[in-house]
């Protein structure tokens, strides 16, 4: 069983359609941890102590959020600054987070085909959370590829339930370790590893275990 | 004050204290029991009551004037729009056949049709005083059933004023002189208007109603404002009795049923600031009264004439209230309420109500009819009253049960009065802030203030604002504590503060309180009292101002704000901490030396306590240290 911790970061959630919906799925899943972020800290007044014996208590940190400006929302960064501090998370004494993974499940407006050299976006959503990575990286966490809901704006309802549904698949099967993280590696997001259909409007295939 | 009054009182109040709560116990609801008692005390049963027994009817029926006052309190003319519909369509309906349905029957009994019609008329009337009674006893006062036996209650308590003026008109078929009415509405008395020709009876009559509603909407509400400015309490309510029983006397020197007269002054005042006030000071009267009127009409219920015509009395209650209970229940299913609502609006209403006495006195003062006509009626409504607890309970434990559909009363959202999430005790500064804040993001708010001045100011802008001192639990109850969800203590004093927390925990504990505190004393005492949410009044301004010492000192902004919001959850904390330490302190300690003792206890703690380097993560010294060292190291 892996212990999973959700750090949430939404500034709107009362305007949200993705992640309300996603949301009420980790609420209520067992085994999961989920911290709202925005909840938590309205002033940015971040409780660096509480934030840090969170993160020791759990194996599988997730960042989950809306892409803003080919990034994340500000607290998720001011939780970054602030939380992660030097001695504790990196530097010669800071270990605290070593062997533990992190996974972003994000949500964007553009589309799948829009994030790709050359196109709309000229970089793929992998590239702009370079970041994050090299932040894991440094912080001695394993890096897993990310899960992504493309083109938030021309979802439909059925579509954001599909990719509920996703989502917890997803949830469960890194919870109850049916999921290789090391096999995942490999892969450029999630969604390609699991076979999961970016797109709106086609097929979408279960996910496989 | 005689001692045969005193006994009296005594015997009545015996009768009830031993009565009611026995008949709660069983599960028979409390005017049963008042009836019950008024039947072993009166001349059938233990004839305690002596002669004095038949002015306590009269006495009593002061206790319906009252309700009818209340009634009309909460009928505030929005409310009414939007029962408009059962009111006049169910309501209307109800009195309308019923009337006819009566009147045809009485007439083929072979009275004649005046008389038939105005019998009819008369039996079509139910009992607001037992029915509202019963229903809030069993909390379906909200249901739909409840809310429709409220409407067509309503639209009878209405259509006696047309009755009072028709029935002069209905007069000439008895030529006999009155006979003794049985415990009327002071009717027997000569009045202004009986000497007057039935058009002219009739015109004084609209012309009393007309004066209760220019009077009400222009003359009470200044005198209110004037006696609130006093705030002394019982001058207050001296002032609601009063005007409850000038009504009565004014209504009875215009041969006009007095509970009316009281009933449309509440209308009047259903949008005052007053109105909960107003509920507060009359509601334990009427409750005391209503119970005694009970108890007259249990008393009253002649058995002698009962005895000497059983088959008469016993078929004359049955077809009363089969016919009452059919049309309700028909019309009930044609307004489309659920099995079980219709059956409970029939099973409510089938009674005849306390209208009938009065009416049944008037009327053979007007010689309508005769008593050999009023006073066997008089006794089948009396008995019909009776029987509606005892068929309410049938209905509950028999029927109810069996019916499909059931619904409750917690789940019918159309509430009859529709309340705010938030009641605001105090609208002085920090509490119209918080008002304000609420009320710009669409949450309702109901706002207790007992500052006369300022209620009169606010509500010219329109606020909903209410009169009244906000620690009384009857004055919770009428500004909805029952349904609210918070509760915004914002009182002038910690006294006041700390009493209404006291009752609000007692009677409410389902209200989430926020309370503003003074200071550290004061925000111990609420902590000690169970209150999580407490707000001390100067600290977020103090601290603001502190921030902007800090700036004009040069320190940067975010820093500055960053300092203040570390000093505020500090202190926070160390409030909640020493209030656990304080415990036995304080009983030895005067509440100065106390104020002293606990600052000397923050300061010594400050200097230890706050940890200021809490933004560790923007500091990139150590970063640096450690970089110097790496660099050392390979080098
Ligand atoms: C301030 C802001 C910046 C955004 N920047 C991006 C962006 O850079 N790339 C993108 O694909 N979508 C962007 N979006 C769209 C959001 O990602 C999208 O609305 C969100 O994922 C929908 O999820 P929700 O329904 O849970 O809010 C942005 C939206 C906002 C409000």
């Amino acid at each position: 069983m892996t212990r999973i911790l959700i750090l949430f970061a939404h500034p709107a959630l009362e305007k949200s359609r993705v992640h309300r919906r996603l949301v009420r799925v980790a609420q209520e899943m067992p085994g999961v941890t989920f911290n709202d972020l925005y909840e938590a800290y309205p002033t940015f007044d971040i409780d660096v102590r509480r934030e840090q014996a969170l993160l020791a208590e759990h194996d599988l940190i997730v960042l989950q959020h809306p892409l803003y400006w080919y990034s994340t929302p500000a607290l998720l960064k001011q939780w970054q600054d602030l939380v992660l501090e030097h001695g504790w998370a990196y530097g010669s004494q800071g270990h605290a987070l070593r062997g533990k993974r992190l996974l972003i499940i994000l949500s964007a407006g553009g589309r799948a085909e829009a994030y790709q050299p050359g196109a709309f976006n000229r970089f793929t959503i992998r590239e702009f959370l370079a970041p994050i990575e090299q932040t894991a990286y440094l912080c001695g966490m394993a890096y897993l590829p990310p899960l992504i809901f493309h083109g938030a704006h021309r979802m439909t309802l059925d579509d954001i339930g599909q990719a509920a549904g996703h989502y917890r698949h997803v949830l469960e099967a890194l919870r109850d370790d049916a999921l290789d993280p090391a096999a995942l590696g490999a892969w450029q997001t999630l969604n390609d590893a699991l076979n999961i259909m970016p797109m709106i409007g086609k097929s979408t295939q279960a996910v496989t275990q | 004050m005689s001692g045969d009054f005193l006994f009296q009182a005594f015997v009545y109040l015996t009768a009830a204290v031993i009565a009611v709560p026995i008949a709660a116990r069983l599960g028979l609801g409390s005017v049963l029991g008042y009836l019950i008692a008024g039947v072993v005390i009166g001349p059938f049963g233990l004839g305690l009551l002596g002669e004095g027994g038949e002015d306590i009817m009269h006495f009593a029926e002061f206790g319906v004037v009252m309700m009818l006052f209340l009634v009309g309190l909460e009928l505030e003319p929005a409310l009414l729009w939007r029962l408009r519909g059962p009111i006049l369509g169910l309501g209307g309906l109800q009195v309308v056949v019923t009337t006819a349905v009566a009147a045809t029957v009485a007439y083929l009994l072979g009275l004649p049709w005046q008389q038939a019609l105005a019998v009819g008329m008369i039996l079509a009337l139910s009992s607001t005083a037992i029915v509202l009674q019963s229903l809030a006893e069993r909390g379906q006062l909200k249901s739909a059933g409840g809310q429709a036996s409220f409407a067509v209650l309503l639209f009878q308590d209405i259509a006696v004023i047309p009755m009072l003026a028709i029935f002069p008109l209905l007069a000439g078929t008895v030529a006999t002189a009155p006979g003794d009415a049985h415990g009327a509405d002071a009717h027997a008395a000569t009045t202004l208007v009986s000497g007057l020709p039935p058009w002219a009876q009739t015109l004084a009559v609209l012309a009393a109603v007309a004066a209760i509603i220019l009077g009400g909407r222009f003359l009470l509400r200044p005198v209110f404002r004037a006696i609130a400015a006093t705030r002394l309490r019982e001058l207050f309510v001296a002032t609601a009795l009063l005007l409850v029983i000038g009504i009565a006397l004014l209504m009875n020197q215009v041969g006009l049923s007095a509970a009316l007269g009281t009933f449309l002054a509440g209308v009047v005042l259903a949008n005052s600031e007053y109105r909960h006030e107003l509920e507060s000071d009359i509601e334990p009267f009427k409750g005391l009264l209503l119970g005694l009127f009970f108890l007259a009409v249990g008393a009253s219920i002649n058995f002698a004439l009962i005895l000497a015509q059983p088959l008469l009395i016993l078929g004359l209650v049955i077809g009363v209230v089969v016919l009452k209970f059919t049309i309700l229940l028909a019309l009930a299913k044609v307004f489309r309420l659920g099995t079980d609502q219709a059956l409970l609006l029939a099973f409510a209403l089938p009674q005849v109500g306390e209208f009938a006495f009065v009416l049944f006195a008037f009327g053979v003062q007007e010689q309508v009819f005769d008593g050999s006509v009023a006073d066997p009626l008089v006794a089948v409504v009396a008995i019909s009253m009776a029987l509606t607890p005892l068929l309410m309970i049938f209905f509950e434990r028999v029927i109810r049960p069996r019916v499909g559909t059931k619904e409750t009363a917690a789940q019918e959202p159309d509430a009859i009065d529709e309340r705010n999430p938030v009641i605001i005790a105090g609208f002085g500064g920090f509490g119209s802030t918080v008002g304000r804040l609420l009320r710009a993001n669409g949450v309702g708010v109901t706002v207790l203030d007992n500052d006369a001045d300022r209620v009169d100011a606010l509500r010219r802008f329109g606020l909903q604002v209410y009169y009244g001192d906000a620690s009384r639990y009857d004055l919770l109850i009428a500004a909805g504590a029952q349904e609210a969800k918070l509760l915004v203590l914002a009182l002038d004093t910690p006294e006041r503060t700390l009493d209404l927390v006291h009752t609000a925990h007692k009677h409410f504990p389902h209200l989430q309180i926020l309370a503003r505190a003074f200071d550290w004393q004061d925000a111990h005492d609420l902590l000690d009292a169970g209150v999580p949410y407490v707000y001390r009044e100067t600290l977020d301004t103090s601290l603001r101002l502190g921030t902007d010492a800090l700036r004009l000192l040069g320190f940067r902004a975010y820093q500055a704000q960053r300092a203040a919001q570390t000093f505020l959850r500090y202190d926070e904390e160390s409030v909640r901490t020493l209030t656990g330490q304080r415990g036995d302190r304080t009983v030895y300690l005067l509440a100065a030396r106390q104020r002293i003792a606990d600052l000397e206890h923050i300061l010594q703690a400050d200097l230890t306590g706050i940890d200021l380097a809490r933004d560790d993560g923007w500091d990139a010294e150590p970063l640096r240290a450690d970089f110097a060292r790496v660099v050392e190291k390979t080098d």
